[in-house]
């Protein structure tokens, strides 16, 4: 604790009964939609895809809600706090891959696939190794993103909240399996739905709490920051300081969100690719509007709660927003964000479980294990039973983490997806030589790249394993990943043929481009 | 929705010749590119001159604002106006051309 802490006197790491009672309310009215949900969740059309019946605006929603963490929140804010300008560099970057999804890949998915993206890449070539492939880039890329998830609610729900670590670890995962078990993508799109408009409600209270002290001046804002901080506040500091190092981590970000199996699946809920193009736009607008949020949030918190408390409670600053809805709104206040932060995890993890045990179902145990040939209620039973073992594995997963530092794991996923994922969903819509082989070839060549250079990278070797220099020099693998995905995937298509998939891609093309014969 | 199997192969393969068709494809294909090397261009021009003109992108725009406050804020209106530029351009023209072709060919 900052000695010289003046007026504030805070609540968090308390147990905070305002931020528990909030917090249940949520669990009751999501819990009464899933038991809604629950009864419209049959077929694999409805557990997947919530029977395509959501709206291009709700998509845009459950998008957002599905995209914007609690460590996007409480850590972006919380750097904007402690780095001024460098936050806005930083926060940037996580927007720049919606375009990317609108132009190049929302659109051709809705119209060519069904439930999962491998659906798009199996298309014309053979099902079972491109299955297998994609599913693993998809298991993977969630698995990781899942850890820093739990990682993340178990320390944040016991600064919050004053609950012990596991209990918040085991209260996520039950409430993230129920969701997804019983009431399928239309419950999970719900929740997305609800914590989206929570997190983007609470931080325009909190916005706009900051701005009535500075009578709605940003100018005023970074006058007070500059007074408090000097003008280097306002500067770039030393965030981009090696700029392949920037270059390669935008990469990750900017194709990675293309290649997010828990993003993809969601362009399947909606009735048609118009829809999903809409959908989209309005992610966009939404996810950006957070970040000008956030980076309010991160100038307020450090003119009024101020640097020394922040780190005080918390080194990498998560606290800065929480702290400032104390110091303007009171316990209520932190207690109801403390409440949004906790539904923010929930939504997003409930989001990347059912986008696992949609790739073990519909990938693995349908596409490959039964060849295709699976029952509906099969299906369903295998998604359902994928969902509880992802849930008890993240559980497991998130208490062996516990302590360990794993903020990498979330860039990590970004350059998984960018190099795996991202890459051969790409080639299979657009190229017609992309064969069997240069699918598989680009999906695990871009997956061992991006975990293998991690390891060897200062994020891991040096900041993790303690040793002295790292073999390899860029924190974020992207640039050499993504690059050594698509060479591959390239590579293997030209040294095989496939005349099968060369004859179906003028068909393809039509239901791509046309939408004649989509589901 | 009709599948593509039930119709005669000689009109769908005269549907893929179709000069409609190919326009179309050429069409979208070049709106994407185009809009994606722009948005390209927008956030990696970001953050190149943050690597490469920290000078420029610290200097002060006001007393209080730096001009890196208006370019971090436009690489996020960029990502709406291109997105929105998409969106318009794909629900006017795109779609048109989609309805004509299905109306000529019986989709």
């Amino acid at each position: 604790m900052a000695p010289a802490a003046p007026a504030v006197q805070t609540l968090i790491g308390q147990s905070n009964p305002v931020a528990i009672g909030f917090f249940l309310v949520f669990v009751l009215l999501t819990l009464a939609i899933t038991y809604w949900a629950a009864k419209r969740t049959r077929t694999t059309k409805e557990f997947y895809a919530a029977g395509r019946s959501v709206t291009g605006f709700q998509n845009g929603l459950a998008l957002a809600g599905d995209f914007m963490s609690a460590a996007s929140f409480l850590g972006i804010a919380g750097l904007v706090s402690l780095k001024g300008f460098d936050g806005l560099i930083y926060s940037v970057g996580w927007l720049v891959g919606w375009p990317v999804v609108l132009f190049l890949i929302a659109e051709p998915l809705r119209n060519l696939g069904k439930y999962t993206f491998a659906d798009v890449v199996a298309y014309r070539l053979s099902p079972r190794p491109v299955r297998t492939a994609s599913s693993l880039g998809a298991i993977v890329t969630v698995l990781f993103y899942l850890i820093a998830q739990m990682v993340g609610a178990g320390t944040l729900v016991k600064l919050l909240f004053g609950l012990p670590y596991e209990l918040a670890v085991v209260a996520v995962g039950a409430l993230m399996i129920a969701y997804v078990l019983f009431g399928g993508m239309l419950a999970t799109t719900w929740v997305q739905i609800i914590k989206a408009v929570l997190l983007l409600g609470g931080a325009t209270v909190l916005v706009l709490l900051v701005l009535v002290r500075f009578h709605f001046s940003y100018n005023a804002l970074f006058g007070a920051a500059i007074a408090k901080y000097g003008g280097t506040f306002m500067q770039p500091g030393g965030l981009v300081s090696n700029p392949l190092d920037a270059i390669s981590l935008g990469l990750a970000l900017m194709f990675g969100t293309a290649g997010l199996p828990h993003i993809l699946m969601r362009f399947y809920t909606v009735p048609n690719a118009k829809e999903a193009r809409k959908s989209v736009f309005y992610a966009t607008g939404f996810i950006g509007y957070f970040y000008i949020l956030t980076f309010t949030i991160g100038f307020g918190a450090a003119v009024l709660v101020g640097q020394d408390l922040i780190k005080g409670i918390d080194k990498g600053g998560n606290m800065a927003a929480p702290l400032l809805a104390e110091v303007l709104g009171g316990s209520v206040f932190l207690g109801f964000l403390s409440a949004v932060a906790f539904a923010t995890i929930l939504a997003v993890v409930a989001g990347l479980t059912l986008a696992g045990a949609s790739a073990l179902s519909h990938d693995i145990y349908v596409g490959v294990i039964k060849r295709g040939a699976a029952s509906e209620k099969d299906e369903v039973k295998v998604a359902r039973g994928a969902t509880i073992a992802l849930g008890v594995l993240a559980v497991l997963l998130g208490i062996l983490f516990k302590g360990q530092n794993v903020a990498f794991m979330v860039g990590l996923a970004f350059a998984i997806a960018a190099s795996a994922n991202f890459p051969t969903l790409l080639l299979a819509i657009f190229w017609k030589r992309f064969t069997t082989r240069g699918a598989v070839a680009g999906i695990l060549t871009g997956l061992i790249l991006a975990i293998v250079l991690i390891v060897i990278s200062p994020t891991v070797w040096v900041d993790i394993l303690k040793k002295p220099a790292a073999p390899f020099p860029l924190k974020n693998p992207g640039l050499f990943s993504m690059a050594g995905g698509f060479l591959a995937a390239v590579i293997g298509s030209l040294t095989s043929r496939e005349k099968s998939a060369e004859e179906m891609f003028a068909g393809q093309k039509l239901r791509s481009y046309v939408g004649v014969g989509a589901e | 929705m009709p599948q593509p199997q039930t119709r005669e192969p000689a009109s769908l393969a005269e549907l893929l010749e179709s000069p409609e068709f190919h326009a179309i494809t050429a069409r979208k294909n070049k709106v994407s590119l185009m809009l994606t090397l722009a948005i390209l261009a927008v956030y990696f021009g970001f953050i190149f001159l943050i690597a490469f003109r920290k000078d420029l992108v610290g200097a002060n725009l006001t007393a209080n604002v730096t001009w890196g406050i208006p370019m971090g804020l436009g690489v996020i209106a960029a990502a709406w106006v291109l997105t929105g530029i998409y969106v318009v351009w794909a629900n006017s023209r795109y779609d048109v051309m989609v309805e004509n072709l299905r109306k000529k060919w019986g989709k």
